[in-house]
């Protein structure tokens, strides 16, 4: 059987938007995944500092900062772990504070450190979260099934996932955030740790998603990938938005010539110190 | 140190002190009423102290069984030890070393106040005791080490660790267990004392087997015996399994990257609301793990002997019920403690469930309908044997159950505290409070259970305690003080 997820996912995301109550897929007036504005968090100190930032619908877009930058932070913020000090979020015109559900219910959330449950199968685990988002049994078997083949874990669908390597739990780990067709998924470093075979495989999924016009957000410190993948990059510093834009965009800010998306990163941080 | 540092250390110190003190007035109390050893030596006080000794060792094997099988299984530093150019036979040795005096330290936490209230009341000759508990220590130990390495060999690396630890769990509990079912054979009840029915089934004064106890009473040969047997035993099986460790301990590191458990179908996709999905995924969780279920059920053990007196009494003449309902209500509290803590602690997954679009009201009923099911599929065929021997009781005993299950439930909700479903054993050391709290609760209900069954309005005095109770607890807990106003 032969899964078009492009159908299927225009299919998925209506009968979303008809459960979120209009407010989703059929939203076509809003161009914008993400917008955050005046997002701030403190722990000890200023996390998230007063940030702006807004994803257009079917980007992929890539967040970069150095340690301790706020990046984790604000997309924990975004996927609802954190509940930030003040400041506004909207996923697709959806208040992401006001009415938080309807906000999960097109977002997905793929953390660096997997989490799975070791005494279920990825097939079991599938099916869970497909419970969860509400996604009806057919529509998620056949998901899970093609998602499972895409991935390489269909000879392992039955097998329980204690044994499983840490690339095998990230693969499912992001099967799980697309089993249920989100129309934003956010990833916190989701190359750490992973194989070439696996971090290709990962990526191809979320090129694919990006043209069925899903928009992916992903923090990461492998700048190599951010500068293949991303059709627009932000950089945070000291929990602000430094720069925002393509590379050439960035390469004009920071001065940098022709040189790499590293070079053009450790020069924008740096003016950004001095400016400091 | 800090001066808070300092002021924290003098507090513990202080708290360390009034609980030995405590344990020596409980040792007073129970030995000055209960056994009533005078030192005579006779048949009647060897075997209360054999059956004394016999008690410590089943904990004291059970304890070495899971701190060995630890030895074994835990990774930490064991990687840069191995490939380090140490000998493993010396780091066996020392480990072994470690966990007996370990054992030794926990058994002369407990054992002392009684050996040293025994000393005050009967003289210093029971001084004696504290060279029979060090070689009972590390008999354990070597008996601990002879089983798992038997088990290493019976069933291999991959089982081990969980059978282990189900064996360890087994001992402890069999000695008082067995004594429970000898009382029922006997007596035909549980509430009798323990030693009337060893003095009955125990052997005659010159029997091996009240050795240890001569041993405790000074008698020379018997103390030099069994102090060597224990200083032997420990060596020897030091001596055989310490060049065998490296081998044993590589096999357990690789049991995880060993062969796959797979389904024998293919898994098909059932459909459910978030609610059902919640609650199938704890259900599958649960039987799946054959440790946790071991470590969740093990209180259940205790509930034996008292199923047993009620399968008797289906045979026989009613009258037995009126005591099981405050066993049955007390289990359920600890059973309930036990699932609650995995279902809303134990999440490991818990950003997935934080970020599907459930309300977390609604996650927190699905898992506490998963709790009480269980509790209820565990307790429902016990409550209906009780119903048709003493109705009264049996609904007594519902209704107890179910309170003690949903306290201890809201309990682990009140002192949540994210950590993996393998931490389970360390559940009782996360909060002290929530630990006390399940136990005065279960206690509480039970009690309140007890004279419920009895037909006594005074049922409702604890009960009031309890919710009292219930109710300063969830005002210090977490849960309440991080509510939003």
């Amino acid at each position: 059987m032969s899964f078009d997820f492009h159908q299927t996912n225009n299919r998925a995301a209506a009968a979303l938007a008809r459960r979120s109550g209009g407010v989703g897929m059929n939203d076509k007036s809003s161009p914008l995944a993400l917008r955050i504005r005046g997002l701030a968090k403190s722990f000890e100190r200023p996390a998230v500092d007063g940030l702006d930032l807004c994803v257009p619908a079917g980007e992929f877009y890539s967040l970069l900062g150095p340690n301790g930058a706020g990046k984790t932070t604000t997309m924990r913020m975004v996927a609802g772990l954190l509940a930030p000090d003040r400041g506004s979020i909207s996923i697709f015109g959806v208040d992401a504070l006001a009415d938080p559900i309807g906000a999960k219910r097109i977002m997905a959330w793929v953390s660096d450190e997997p989490m799975l449950y070791d005494q279920l199968t990825p097939t079991e685990y599938l099916d869970f979260v497909a419970g969860l988002w509400g996604v009806e049994a057919k529509l998620a078997e056949a998901r899970a099934r093609e998602l499972l083949s895409w991935l390489g874990l269909a000879p392992h669908a039955d097998e329980r996932c204690a044994q499983f390597s840490k690339g095998m739990r990230q693969k499912l780990a992001l099967a799980g955030a697309l089993v249920h067709e989100p129309r934003l998924i956010i990833l916190d470093e989701p190359f750490t740790g992973l194989d070439a075979g696996s971090s290709r495989v990962v990526k191809d999924v979320l090129r694919e998603r990006v043209r069925a016009g899903c928009s992916v957000i992903m923090t990461t410190h492998i700048l190599e990938v951010a500068e293949r993948m991303a059709d627009r990059i932000g950089v945070m510093s000291k929990g602000r938005l430094i720069a925002d834009g393509r590379l050439d965009e960035l390469r004009v800010r920071a001065g940098s010539g022709d040189a790499s998306l590293e070079d053009t990163f450790l020069a924008l941080v740096a003016q950004d110190r001095v400016a400091a | 140190m800090t001066r808070g540092g300092r002021r924290r250390g003098h507090a513990a110190a202080f708290g360390f002190l009034a609980f030995i003190l405590f344990l020596h007035g409980l040792a007073y109390v129970f030995l000055s009423r209960s056994t009533g050893l005078t030192g005579s030596g006779d048949a009647r006080e060897l075997v209360v102290i054999a059956g004394m000794l016999a008690l410590a060792f089943s904990a004291m094997l059970s304890q070495a069984m899971e701190s060995v099988t630890r030895a074994f299984y835990a990774r930490g530093d064991l990687e840069l030890i191995l490939t380090s150019p140490t000998t493993t036979a010396r780091l066996f040795a020392v480990r072994i070393c470690a966990i007996s005096a370990t054992i030794l330290s926990m058994s002369l936490l407990f054992a002392a106040p009684f050996i040293n209230m025994q000393a005050w009341l009967g003289g210093a000759r029971w001084l004696c005791a504290y060279a029979v508990v060090v070689a009972l220590s590390m008999l354990a130990v070597a008996v601990a080490i002879l089983i798992v390495g038997a088990l290493f060999a019976a069933i291999g690396a991959r089982r081990t660790r969980s059978i282990s630890q189900i064996v360890a769990a087994v001992i402890g509990a069999a000695f008082a267990i067995g004594l429970q079912f000898a009382a029922i054979v006997s007596f035909g009840t549980m509430a009798v004392p323990r030693f009337a029915v060893l003095e009955r089934l125990a052997p005659g004064g010159d029997s091996l087997i009240l050795w240890p106890a001569r041993a405790v009473f000074g008698e020379p040969a018997a103390l030099a015996f069994f102090i060597g047997l224990g200083v032997v035993a420990l060596a020897a099986v030091i001596g055989v399994f310490a060049p065998r460790f490296g081998r044993l301990a590589l096999a357990a590191g690789g049991v995880s990257h060993g062969a796959t458990k797979k389904s024998r179908k293919e898994t098909r996709f059932r459909g459910a609301s978030p609610a059902q999905a919640l609650r199938r995924k704890e259900w599958s969780l649960l039987v799946r793990d054959p440790w946790l279920m071991s470590q969740t059920l093990m209180q259940l053990l205790y509930l034996l002997p008292a199923a047993f007196l009620l399968w008797r009494s289906f045979f026989s003449e009613g009258g037995v019920a009126t005591f099981l309902s405050p066993i049955l209500i007390m289990a359920a509290g600890q059973l309930g403690g036990g699932l609650a803590w995995l279902a809303v602690s134990g999440e490991d997954a818990p950003e997935l469930i934080a970020t599907a679009p459930v309300p977390g009201n609604n996650v927190l009923r699905a898992k506490t309908e998963a709790v009480l099911v269980g509790v209820a599929i565990v307790f429902a065929p016990l409550v209906l044997m009780l119903a048709a021997v003493a109705p009264f009781a049996a609904l007594v005993s519902l209704v107890g159950l179910t309170v003690a299950a949903g306290s201890a439930t809201a309990i682990q909700y009140w002192f949540r505290a994210q950590a993996k479903r393998s931490h389970f054993r360390r559940r009782q050391t996360s909060s002290r409070v929530a630990t006390f709290a399940e136990a005065l609760s279960s206690n509480g209900w039970a009690g309140a259970g007890a004279l419920a069954v009895t037909g006594t309005w005074l049922a409702v005095v604890p009960g009031v305690m309890v919710v009292a109770m219930l109710a300063g607890v969830w005002w210090i807990s977490p849960a309440r003080c991080s509510a939003p106003n």
